[in-house]
C-alpha cells in the first residue's frame, strides 16, 4: 500500500528536478529546510529521525539536494521527507512537507479489532513492516 | 504544409555558424559591471586586467558551448594575495556578480568566512561546521579570508587539516555549485600553498593585489569622503597628501583601510570643532573637512 502524506500526497512521486524546484521555492520564501527519515510507516508516527540539522541561511538548492542524496545512500529502503519551516511570526510552523523517497515494497497495514468491555470493538492500524525490528524492515538491507 | 515545415525545423537545430561575441557581451550585461569596477576601484591595474581576461574566457566558453564544442566548465577557484587594505574583499564581491551574469554561479552571493567559521573546537566538530558553510555558499562564491590560518604546521593534531580536506573535495567535485576564493597576505599564502600542493593545483587564477601609490590613496580618500557626503578643502587635501607619506612609514599601514580610519577620525575632530564653534553653522561648514582636522592626527606628532 502506497503511503502518502504531506503537501503533494495526491500526486505521483516527485522527480529529482521537481524536488529541486520545490526546494528553490522554499528557499526563495526564506524557509529553513530539514531532511528526515523513518522506517515506521504508521500515520501517527509524526516525529521522524533527523538527517543532520535543519539548514538555515541557504541560497541555493544544491546544499539540500546534496543532503537528500547522502540520506538516500545511507537509508536506501526508508521513507525520506523534506520539511520547510517558516520562522515568521504567527506562522512558526512547517509550511511545506513532502516525501522524497519510499521503500521499494510497502506491505501496508492490517486492521486489528480488540474486543473491549460491553461488546465494544477498538480498531488499531498495524503496519506489517513493524513486525520486524527497527533497521531490518523493508527487505532488511540495513544493518 | 508539412514539406514547408521540415526545412524550417532543420535550420533551427543545426548549430550556428558564427556568434557575435559583442552581442553576447551586451546580452550578459557584463560590460556595465566591468565599467563599474573601473570607476569605483582606484588603481589595481593588474587585477582589473586579470578580471577582464577571466571574463573574456568565460564569454568564449559560452560561445563555444553554443557552437556545440565540448566545454568542460573552467576551473574558477581563485587566490587573491596582497597587503592589507588593497581591496581583496571588494573585488571578491564584484567577482561574484561577474560570475553570476556569465551564468557560472547560480545565485551570485558572497559568503565571507575565516578559520573560526570552518574549524571546530573538538573532534568531530569540524566536518559538520565546514559542510554547513559550504552548503550556505552553494550557488555563490565562498571567500576565505586569511586562508593560511587553516593550516597550522606546528600542531599535528590541528583540526584545520580536516577542513582543508573537505574543502579540496568539494572544490574538485562540485565545481559548478560553488567557486572558492582564498585570500591573504602574499608571503604567508605562498608558504600555505607550498605545504598544501592540493590547493595550488586546484586554483587556476592567482591574482596579486599591488599596494596603492600616494596619488591613488588620495583619490581613494576623496571617494570615501564623497560617499559619506563630505568634501576636502584645498588645504585639507594638501595635509592629507602629507599624512599619507608619513603614515606609510609607520607600522601597521593598511592602504585604503588606513585612509578610511583616518577619515573617520577626521570626522570626529570636525564634529568637535563645529560643536565648539561660536554662532551658526552653514552647509559648507557641515560638509567640509579642514586641514586642522587632519593635522591634529598623531601621525604628525
Amino acid at each position: 500500500m502506497r503511503v502518502t502524506q504531506g503537501t503533494f500526497s495526491f500526486l505521483p512521486d516527485l522527480t529529482d528536478e521537481q524536488i529541486r524546484k520545490q526546494i528553490e521555492y522554499s528557499l526563495s520564501k526564506g524557509w529553513a529546510l530539514g531532511v528526515e527519515y523513518t522506517d515506521d510507516p504508521h500515520p501517527r508516527n509524526t516525529y521522524w529521525e533527523m538527517w543532520g540539522q535543519p539548514m538555515f541561511d541557504l541560497r541555493d538548492a544544491a546544499g539540500v539536494t546534496q543532503e537528500v542524496r547522502a540520506c538516500r545512500e545511507h537509508h536506501p529502503e526508508c521513507y525520506i521527507r523534506i520539511n520547510a519551516f517558516d520562522s515568521e511570526r504567527n506562522f512558526e510552523t512547517v509550511r511545506l512537507s513532502f516525501i522524497v523517497q519510499r521503500p521499494t515494497i510497502e506491505p501496508g497495514f492490517r486492521l486489528e479489532r480488540t474486543e473491549a468491555a460491553g461488546r465494544n470493538v477498538r480498531y488499531t492500524l498495524h503496519a506489517y513492516a513493524t513486525d520486524r525490528p527497527h533497521g531490518r524492515r523493508y527487505g532488511g538491507r540495513e544493518t | 504544409m508539412t514539406d514547408e515545415a521540415v526545412p524550417h525545423a532543420a535550420s533551427q537545430t543545426s548549430p550556428t555558424k558564427a556568434i557575435d561575441l559583442r552581442a553576447l557581451y551586451a546580452e550578459t550585461d557584463i560590460g556595465s559591471l566591468l565599467t563599474e569596477l573601473d570607476l569605483e576601484l582606484v588603481g589595481l591595474a593588474p587585477v582589473k586586467r586579470r578580471i577582464r581576461e577571466i571574463a573574456s574566457l568565460l564569454l568564449v566558453t559560452r560561445a563555444r558551448e553554443r557552437m556545440g564544442f565540448s566545454s568542460a566548465p573552467p576551473t574558477l577557484h581563485m587566490a587573491f594575495t596582497g597587503n592589507p587594505g588593497t581591496g581583496k574583499t571588494t573585488v571578491a564581491l564584484r567577482m561574484a556578480g561577474i560570475l553570476q551574469r556569465l551564468g557560472y554561479v547560480r545565485k551570485g552571493h558572497l559568503v565571507c568566512v575565516t578559520r573560526d567559521d570552518l574549524v571546530g573546537q573538538y573532534i568531530g566538530h569540524t566536518a559538520p561546521k565546514t559542510k554547513e558553510v559550504l552548503k550556505r555558499a552553494m550557488g555563490g562564491v565562498l571567500f576565505i579570508d586569511e586562508a593560511y590560518y587553516l593550516y597550522r604546521p606546528e600542531n599535528e593534531k590541528d583540526y584545520g587539516q580536516e577542513a582543508i580536506e573537505i574543502l579540496l573535495q568539494v572544490m574538485e567535485n562540485q565545481r559548478d555549485d560553488l567557486t572558492v576564493i582564498l585570500a591573504g597576505y602574499g608571503a604567508r599564502m605562498n608558504t600555505f600553498f607550498e605545504s598544501n600542493p592540493g590547493f595550488r593545483s586546484r586554483i587556476a587564477h592567482h591574482i596579486d593585489f599591488p599596494d596603492y601609490d600616494d596619488e591613488e590613496l588620495l583619490l581613494i580618500a576623496e571617494k570615501i569622503a564623497a560617499t559619506a557626503q563630505y568634501q576636502l578643502s584645498e588645504s585639507a587635501r594638501e595635509a592629507l597628501r602629507e599624512y599619507i607619506v608619513r603614515r606609510r612609514q609607520q607600522p601597521n599601514f593598511a592602504n585604503a583601510r588606513s585612509l578610511r580610519n583616518a577619515f573617520d577620525r577626521a570626522r570626529l575632530r570636525q564634529a568637535m570643532r563645529l560643536v565648539n564653534h561660536e554662532g551658526a553653522v552653514g552647509v559648507d561648514e557641515l560638509t567640509t573637512l579642514e586641514a586642522s582636522d587632519i593635522r591634529a592626527s598623531r601621525v604628525f606628532g
